[in-house]
Formats: structure tokens, sequence, C-alpha cells
């Protein structure tokens, strides 16, 4: 039977996220409670978090979470490190043996920083070089795969449901002003850790629910930007597209939305001169990343979170306010469980964007 | 000689005629006014006589006589043989090639649905978006002082369905053809292609519908034609006859022919096999700016090429000539009179040929900086989706639309003795056709591709036409080698 | 009247012939909740889950906070009052009985609701709805009053797109946005006010204890299919 990446296998979920506005950060305990109300909604074939805040010390290097199938991985691996990136610490990030998590790999986490004089002879910035050398390492070290490698935040994921994955990974030992997570419902049997979500690029960090029907030729658009779509999931395409989007033309986060979940043209032409040209142009130069068929998900980065839906909303999302927490999440339930009694809750419109950031004050 | 095809009438017969009026090619005639004579060996098989029988009483058939068999030589090498060697003269045909052995791509690929895991899309009741912008996109974006994007986009062509009209000259065909082109791709919200025989006066008001062709001969190109348009289509060759020029006869360039080419009335009109003002690739992006400098940079430039054996690196040359769409037809398009040995034998078809030129522009990473459009040989709205998932932008159908008009394929367009009044200047045949009509028919047949694509786009579960192109997993090839599967880039059906 | 704590009992007894009338307390996501019930009351406290009253087939269902997606699919008969908000698929090929919503309705409300022989399904949204509200309408009412949202679209885009029979009635004078060319949209005058609408929101009125005339005020328009342009004319047989 093929292996994640060499087949593409569909996949439902459930998501939830947490955003304190105020920076405020909060125990890995809440969004362990809210994922696990939506138990049904996955199968036991994947959960995951992510989290950012929770490695203040380390703030200005980039923390890489690491699978290993092997030891000669890892050591290939920390030797392609070595010759690139001053690592300040490793070690094992921390588990907890539990009978419903089995078959882990090794699992390192590092902070490392880009060798001055490798990052001037690159030409690149450290960003772009850092994504380069993690791409590398998934691509030609077999045995390796970078599970995550921003700054102040991480990703934690497993094959099997949300709350033990939470638990295997002693998620509320960590504390961070964002969370998101995953429980997956893969159609396929082996289910592989890679494979789960959230999956992620630098500190963008992305989880789905939903099948997009549009996969294969946003597949093939952005790789022709130098991405390699290793997982064949829809997670990491969505990931690659926001990042291209974002980080390499200089959209912002909501232009980028009307990109990928673009209104439809009966839509664009009831609005106003201005908005219709500006979405018209979006369109037209950005066709091959427009994603049709069912998605919602939650967008991670630094300083802030997207929630976004398909432009038929095609997938449940539920948006909830308290306070300066904001809330989302595929059911209502996930959210009174942690929140009894918000604020403001809505459903956000499909194609709607969702775009929450740090107050000025808290941002460091 | 062996006759090809034999006539026959039965006992139903009343004897009115109307046969020998239809007959175009001298095949049935009434010699004297009342009883019908049938010459075998004119009648090429184009069913007008038996479309117009009051009572059903003709029967065309391939005659039973026939040469010996013989698995090497069949029956046409035979006959050409013999034609050849009466007359020593190049085999004229038209039409595109007939395709026996060369395998039909389309007929090996079968599409997607969507089943649980995603929903498929009821697409008469749910918008299903089939509009195509196609032109040329810049690397990135350019943000004014204000922080606000500004449109950098060049001019593009906006098609309502991702189905064009081919290129087809007044000339090869009637200008009652180009009417009602012209008209049906306006209703559309399409564009049909003039050809290289210029634009009739007639039809300049059909400007924002209308591409106009410069080719080698340059025939009716002046500074009104480029601007009577919506785009301008460089015609350096064509799926029926790569490599190869035009020769329209002098006896077809007559009256209002002669002056859309601007031509003199009973001289050949003859295109030479390449621009002469092109031997490089950089030569075209000459020809593309002067262009441009003409129209003012208000039109898009479509470089038109035949899918020949090193597509790829040649697609890659356009896209940065600054060209802004690339018009890829295949070695099944279709031709009013081409050497049939060119026909049959030259170029390669257009599934593979779009296959290999968008893999090969994602390699080079200026796929999206240019648009495509195939042809040659798509003859229904699967084709047209199997093309798109392939990697094109839009597709463009011109025996498909003459159909539509009244062909039968005879394949005998290079005669000028058209019974359907399509592939023809005679006046008495020209008539045949009603502009209104035919365009009424183009409209049909279109929106009823149309709806067929989008009925294919719901069960994918694909609302809007951009996310199927180049969606290879929307394929699954059967039949077909580890090489085939390779170079379309799919996997085989199961897998 | 029986005071059930989901968390404890479990959906067991919940849904089963003659239980009478029952508040079940605690609810958080729990799914299925008075699916096919037949008869019997059920008061839903807190946040039920997925599917709720699915299959109703004649008990009555109210809820005092929010219903998540898929409530009321494929109901045939009975009643289910939601006093919050529903999500998104609600009454989902419903083919008789009532459900009536005082808050908001996500996307595809009334997606091929239906009305067969003496069935006819009523659906009231008090708030307003999310697109693609009635798509595929086959029978049965759909009224959505905007309170709260006087002057505003109280129904986003794609409304009643291919739906071939039932009515939909909205309480505003404007069109919806991009309402299908297949689709009439015409006025109602008084006497269709009183003589349909009336009763159904008088009873709408009473389930949640609000004064009926509000929600009658002003003026209504509704959409209905246009008869003459069916879909059968876009095929042509082999």
């Amino acid at each position: 039977m093929k292996r994640e990446g060499e087949i593409r296998i569909s996949s439902g979920c459930a998501i939830s996220g947490i955003f304190c506005r105020d920076g405020r950060r909060i125990s890995g305990e809440a969004i362990r409670k809210s994922i696990a109300v939506m138990h049904n909604r996955s199968n036991g074939l994947g959960g995951g978090f992510a989290a950012y805040g929770i490695y203040p010390q380390y703030r200005d290097y980039f923390a890489l979470h690491i699978f290993y199938d092997s030891q000669e991985a890892r050591e290939e691996t920390e030797r392609f490190l070595d010759k690139r990136f001053d690592i300040i610490n490793l070690s094992k990030i921390p588990t907890r043996q539990i009978p419903a998590i089995s078959d882990a790999p090794l699992i390192w986490r590092y902070f490392v920083s880009p060798l001055p004089h490798m990052l001037q002879d690159s030409q690149l910035d450290e960003d772009e070089y850092t994504s380069r050398s993690m791409i590398r390492i998934n691509d030609s070290i077999t045995g390796a795969y970078v599970v995550s490698c921003g700054k102040d935040m991480g990703v934690f994921k497993a094959v099997g449901y949300p709350e033990d994955v939470a638990d295997f990974y002693r998620i509320e030992e960590y504390e961070g002003y964002s969370w998101t997570a995953h429980g997956r419902y893969p159609t396929n049997t082996p289910g592989w850790w890679a494979g789960s979500h959230p999956f992620s690029l630098l500190d963008l960090t992305v989880v789905h629910n939903g099948e997009i029907s549009s996969y294969d030729a946003n597949r093939r658009a952005v790789e022709m930007y130098g991405y390699s779509c290793n997982l064949l999931t829809d997670t990491e395409v969505i990931t690659y597209i926001l990042d291209y989007l974002t980080r390499k033309q200089g959209l912002t986060l909501k232009e980028s939305s009307e990109v990928i979940a673009a209104p439809f043209w009966t839509t664009i032409a009831i609005k106003d001169e201005e908005e219709r040209k500006r979405l018209s142009y979006l369109r037209k130069m950005f066709s091959s990343f427009l994603i049709t068929g069912p998605f919602s998900i939650l967008v991670g980065f630094s300083g802030g979170m997207m929630a976004l839906n398909d432009r038929l909303k095609l997938r449940s999302l539920v948006a909830a306010e308290k306070g300066s927490t904001v809330y989302f999440s595929s059911e209502e339930a996930a959210i009174r469980v942690i929140e009894e009694s918000p604020d403001r809750i809505r459903a956000p419109r499909g194609g709607e964007a969702v775009i929450v950031s740090l107050d000025k004050e808290s941002r460091c | 000689m062996l006759r090809r095809y034999r006539i026959r009438k039965d006992e139903s017969c009343v004897s009115c005629l109307r046969c020998a009026r239809e007959c175009s090619f001298g095949a049935i005639t009434a010699e004297d006014g009342q009883t019908l004579s049938f010459h075998h060996e004119r009648c090429v098989d184009c069913q007008r006589c038996v479309s117009f029988c009051p009572t059903g009483a003709l029967c065309i058939t391939e005659d039973e006589n026939r040469f010996r068999s013989n698995s090497v030589f069949r029956q046409d090498d035979i006959r050409e043989i013999d034609l050849q060697a009466r007359t020593g003269g190049v085999l004229l045909s038209s039409m595109g090639a007939p395709s026996e052995s060369v395998p039909i791509y389309f007929d090996k690929l079968l599409l997607n649905a969507s089943q649980v895991t995603n929903p498929s899309i009821d697409p008469l009741r749910e918008p299903m978006e089939t509009a195509v912008f196609i032109g040329q996109r810049k690397e990135g974006i350019d943000r004014g002082s204000d922080g606000r994007i500004v449109d950098n986009l060049p001019p593009h062509l906006e098609l309502r369905t991702p189905i064009m009209f081919s290129a087809m000259s007044y000339g090869a065909i009637s200008l009652n053809v180009h009417k009602a082109l012209a008209k049906a791709a306006e209703t559309l919200g399409t564009y049909w292609n003039t050809g290289e025989g210029g634009l009739h006066e007639s039809l300049y008001p059909y400007k924002r519908s209308t591409i106009v062709q410069v080719a080698s001969g340059r025939f009716g190109v002046h500074e009104t034609y480029l601007n009577t348009a919506a785009a301008i289509e460089i015609k350096i060759g064509q799926g029926a006859k790569p490599g190869i020029g035009g020769h329209l006869t002098g006896r077809k360039i007559i009256g209002d022919v002669s002056k859309t080419r601007m031509v003199p009335e009973g001289l050949d009109a003859i295109s030479p096999a390449p621009h002469h003002d092109i031997y490089s690739i950089e030569d075209l992006a000459q020809l593309v700016m002067s262009l441009k400098e003409a129209t003012g940079y208000r039109k898009p430039v479509i470089v038109k090429v035949a899918a020949v054996h090193n597509i790829a690196p040649i697609a890659s040359g356009i896209a940065r000539s600054g060209a802004d769409i690339i018009s890829i037809d295949g070695y099944r398009g279709g031709t009013g009179a081409a050497p049939k040995r060119i026909r049959d034998n030259v170029g390669i078809p257009i599934e593979l040929a779009i296959a290999a030129v968008d893999q090969r522009l994602r390699e080079e990473r200026i796929r999206d900086r240019v648009s495509i459009i195939a042809s040659g040989g798509i003859r229904n709205s699967s084709d047209a989706v199997k093309t798109i998932a392939l990697g094109a932008d839009a597709v463009s159908v011109g025996t498909a639309a003459l159909c539509a008009l009244g062909c039968h394929i005879c394949a005998s367009c290079h005669t000028g003795r058209c019974a359907w009044g399509l592939a023809t200047q005679d006046p008495e045949l020209t008539k045949r056709l009603d502009p209104e009509k035919g365009a009424e028919r183009l409209v049909n047949l279109v929106n009823a591709w149309t709806r067929e694509i989008q009925e294919i786009m719901g069960g994918m579960g694909i609302n809007s036409i951009e996310a199927l192109r180049g969606n290879r997993m929307a394929l699954r090839g059967v039949g077909l080698n580890a090489k085939e599967l390779d170079i379309l880039g799919i996997r085989y059906a199961g897998e | 009247m029986k005071v059930l704590d989901i968390r404890k009992d479990g959906l067991e007894d919940i849904g089963k012939q003659g239980i009478g009338e029952v508040t079940i307390t605690g609810c958080l996501g729990e799914r299925y909740i008075g699916c096919g019930m037949k008869d019997g009351v059920l008061h839903v406290v807190g946040t039920p889950g997925n599917a709720l009253a699915s299959y109703l087939d004649g008990g009555t269902v109210y809820v005092d906070g929010n219903a998540q997606d898929a409530a009321a699919d494929t109901m045939n008969a009975g009643l289910l009052a939601v006093k919050g908000s529903a999500g998104d698929a609600l009454a989902y090929g419903m083919r008789g009985g009532r459900v009536y919503i005082l808050g908001d309705a996500g996307y595809r409300a009334g997606v091929h609701m239906k009305a067969y022989e003496e069935k006819k399904s009523i659906l009231v949204i008090g708030g307003r709805s999310g697109s693609f509200l009635g798509e595929y309408l086959a029978g049965g009412i759909i009224i959505v009053l905007g309170l709260g949202y006087e002057g505003r679209n109280i129904t986003g885009y794609f409304c009643g797109n291919g739906m071939y029979a039932g009515t939909i009635y909205l309480r505003t004078d404007k069109t919806p946005p991009n309402l299908s060319d297949k689709l009439i949209r015409r006025s109602v005058d008084k006497k269709e006010k009183e003589d349909i609408l009336r009763p159904i929101i008088s009873d709408f009125a009473s389930a949640f204890s609000i004064p009926a005339e509000k929600c009658l005020e002003g003026s209504f328009i509704a959409i209905e299919a246009d008869k003459s342009k069916s879909y059968s004319q876009l095929y042509a047989a082999v």
C-alpha cells in the first residue's frame, strides 16, 4: 500500500483555534478540551496542534521540530544542520507514554540560527534560507521530516485522536497566546505521522477541514515557484499557496483570501467600481490559486490568526469572542465547552476571512 | 479506375430532380431536364442529395467493387498511385487527418467525479463559472503610493465560455460563414477568427468579438484591419499543414474576396511557407511588438503554431517573445486545402502537445505568464474538458463549427464546390447558408457544450473553470503505455 | 416533567415513543438529539450537536440556545423551535412539519424542502439566512422575517437558486442580490398576507412568546419558480 505522499488521500476533519489578542499566554489544556468535543469528526488517524509564543526564551531562533525514522536519519540531518546553522540548543521533545499512541518516530527539537557567512553567500534572507534548507531535508534525507521551523512556535502532531496526541506531547505544559488544533478523518488506514495536521512552513501553520477539488491545478501552479508538495495533502498545498501569496507576492492575508476563496463573478459584478476592479484583478492575476471544493481553514502566524471558509461555505465554521480572546471551531459546542457565554458568536460567511492579531501594546 | 461511391435510388423516387439541383459535383444530373443520370465517379458522399430527397429514395454507399484486398496496399493507396500516375500531381486533401493509426488520446482519457469526500455540485442550479480571461500576466503585483494594488495586467480577452472559433479565411470559406461565426461569437461572448484572408467590411461591427489574423501572405492586413479587432493572431502554422504555406487559386479570387484580400481578381493568392520577416525567434518578438505598436498596446497578440515535435521549447520561446497567448493546433486540425502527405504525416496530436507545453512552461516557471489556446480535432465538450485539464486555458473549434453549419465532412473543400455552401465562393452555393440560421445553430452548439462542461465540472465538485485548468488528477488513462501516461502527466485508471 | 442530564443519562431514553415531556440539560455538541422522534416534547438546554431532530416524525423539540449544522434534516412531521440561531444545512430535504428559528440560519437553509399530499413543510427564520436559502426548493413555505435587520439584505447570495416549486416569503421590499433569472419576484398583497402568512407567523410568534404583529409589520415579497423556464428545455435525447 502506498504511503501518504506517494498517493493522494482524502480526509475529513475538525478544527479549533484560540487566540489571545492581549498576548496572554494560556496553557494547552483549553485547546485540548475544545478539540476533544468533536471526537466523532476524526477517526483516530491523525491529530495535532500548533502553538505560538511557547518558546519566549528562544524568541530569536528558528525552532525546529523534526521526526526521524532512525538514528541514521537523525545523524545525517544533524550533519546537514551543523553545516548551515548555529545550533543553540537541541533536545528530545518530552512525551508521555500512553497506550493510544504507538509507533512514534524519534522526535527532536532544535533552536537554530543560520550561520552568518553561509547566509551571506546564499544571497537569501534568513526566512528563505531556512525554508529552503527545511524543504531540502524533507526532499532528500530519507526518514527525516521537519514538522515545523518557525520562531517562537511549534507544531505537535501524531497518528491518534487529538486529545490523545495532546496527552502524548504533554501539551498542557506549554503556554502560548495562539493555539490551533486538528482532528483528522483520513480515508486510508495506515496513517502517517507527517501527514497529520497542522502543516507548516516557517511560522505559517494551517489546519484544514474538507477536500478541495482544485487540488492538482493548485499543486502544479505552486510547484512552479519552488515548492515541492511531498504529502499530496490539501493542507500542504494551501500552506504553500499562502506562503507564496503573502511572503513572495506581498499580498495581505485578506487579499490572499480573495484569491483562494474569490467571490463569484456575479457577486463581483454587483460591487462598486473600485472594489470590482480590485477583485477582478486578483482573480485574473492569480487564477491558478483559486481553490474550489469544501474547506475551512485556520491559519496561524506570528502575532495573528486567520479563519477562512471556501466561497460556497461547504464546511462549517463558528467564530466567537470573549473579552480579548477569540475562538474558532468547526462546531459551536467546541467553543462553549471552554467559554460558556461568549460576548459574540457567529458564523463567518463563505469566503469571508476573519483575521485577528495581537493588540499593539502586547506585540514584542 | 474503380469508383469509390455508388448512388442508388429506389422506387419511391418521384423524379422531382431536386437531387440534381442540389448536387454541386455533377454526380447527379438531369441532362434532358427530365431523366436523372448518375455519374458515380464524381460523387464525394457529401449527402446533400440524400438530405434533400423528399421521398427518401436516394442512398449513397461505398461501391461494392473494390481492389483485391491487400493488408499492405490498401484501397486508398492503390487509388492514389493511379491518380498520381495519371496526373503527376501532389495529392491535395482537406479537413483534418483521418487518424486511423494515430491514436485519438481523448478517447483513452476518463474523467473523475466526486463521491462522499467532497460534494459534487448541481451545475444547473448552483453558480458554475466558465468565464476565462486570457492574456499575459506580470510576475508580481504593483502597489501605488497609497498601498493599493495597481492593475498592471496587459489587455485580456474575456470569454464567457472556454470555446472559441478557429481561424478560417474568407476565400477558403464563404462570407456567409464568416457572418454566422461573427454573429454567434458576439451572442456567445466568445471570439471568432478571420483567418488570413482579411475582414470583410460588413463585419466591422463585430469588432469586439473578432480576432484578426496576420499570416505570411499579409492579405488584407492594414491599420484599420488591425484595429478592428479584439486581438491579433500571428499565424506561424496550422496543424493540418505545419511548415507549408497556402495557395488560394485565382479562380476563387473574385469580387469581394479580391477586395478583402487586397489582391487582384483572378491572381493566385500565395501564402509563403514561413513569414519572410521571421527566420528566428527574436524576429517573432519584433513582429509581436510592431503589431502592438500599431495598435497602441490595447490588444493581446496571439501566436498560432502547429503542434510539431519540439513544440515545448517552441512554446517557451513564444512565451518570452512578448506574445500574450499561444495557440497550438494539433495534428488532426482541419484545413481548406493541404497536401495529403503533409496533412497525414506531419505534426503530433494536440493532447500530447498541450501536456508537453503546459509541463514545460511550468518547469520554466512561466506558465502563469501566458495563456494557451488548443485546437485540432476537438469534437465535443468532453474533449474540451480533457484539453483544459491537460493544461489549456481555452479551446477553439473549426471543423465542429462547420458541422454545425451543415458540413458533412466529405473532405472536398479544396474543390471549391461545397454543396453545403460553406467552402465555396460560388454565389449559387453560398446562398445555401442563411447566416442568421447558421449563427443560431452555432449558438445552440456552444451553449449545449458549455452546459455539458458545467455538468462535468459539477460532477467533479469544481465550480470555476480555472480550477480545472492543468488539474490532471481529474484524468485517468486507459489503454495507454507508461510513456504516454508520463507525457500526458496522468495515472492509469485504478491507480 | 422529567429532567435528564445528557452527560449522565446519555441519549438512550430520548426519542423513544411515549416519553411524554422531558428536559435534557448539559448539552454540548451531542449529535442526533430527537432523531426520528414520533411524539412527546423535548426541551434542550445547552448547545445540541449536529443532526438535531433529524427525521423528526411528529415529536416536538424546543432548544433554548443555538443549534449546530444539519438540524431537522429530512424531517417528516412535528415541530423544531430554536430560540437562538441554527447552523448550516438546516431542514435539508424536509417533507413536513414546522421548523422555527428565532435567530439566524446559516448557509443552505431549507434546501430541497418539499410538500407531499397533506404534508407541507414550513420553515420560519426570525433573523436572516445565509446564502443559498431554499436552493432546489420543491415545495413548502420558507419565511424569513429579518427581525433586527430591517432595511438590510436578509438572505445572502443565490437565494432560491434552482427552486421549482414552493414559495419563499421575505419580510422586505428589497429583491435579494443576484437573484436567478429563472425565478419570479412578486409583492405579497394584503389577502395573501392575511390568509397564508398570518396563521404561520402567529404560530411562530407564540412558540417564542413574542408579539406577532411585530413580525407581520411592513411588506413582504415572494420568490417563486418561473414555470416557463423549466430545466427540461436544456436536454436533447440522443
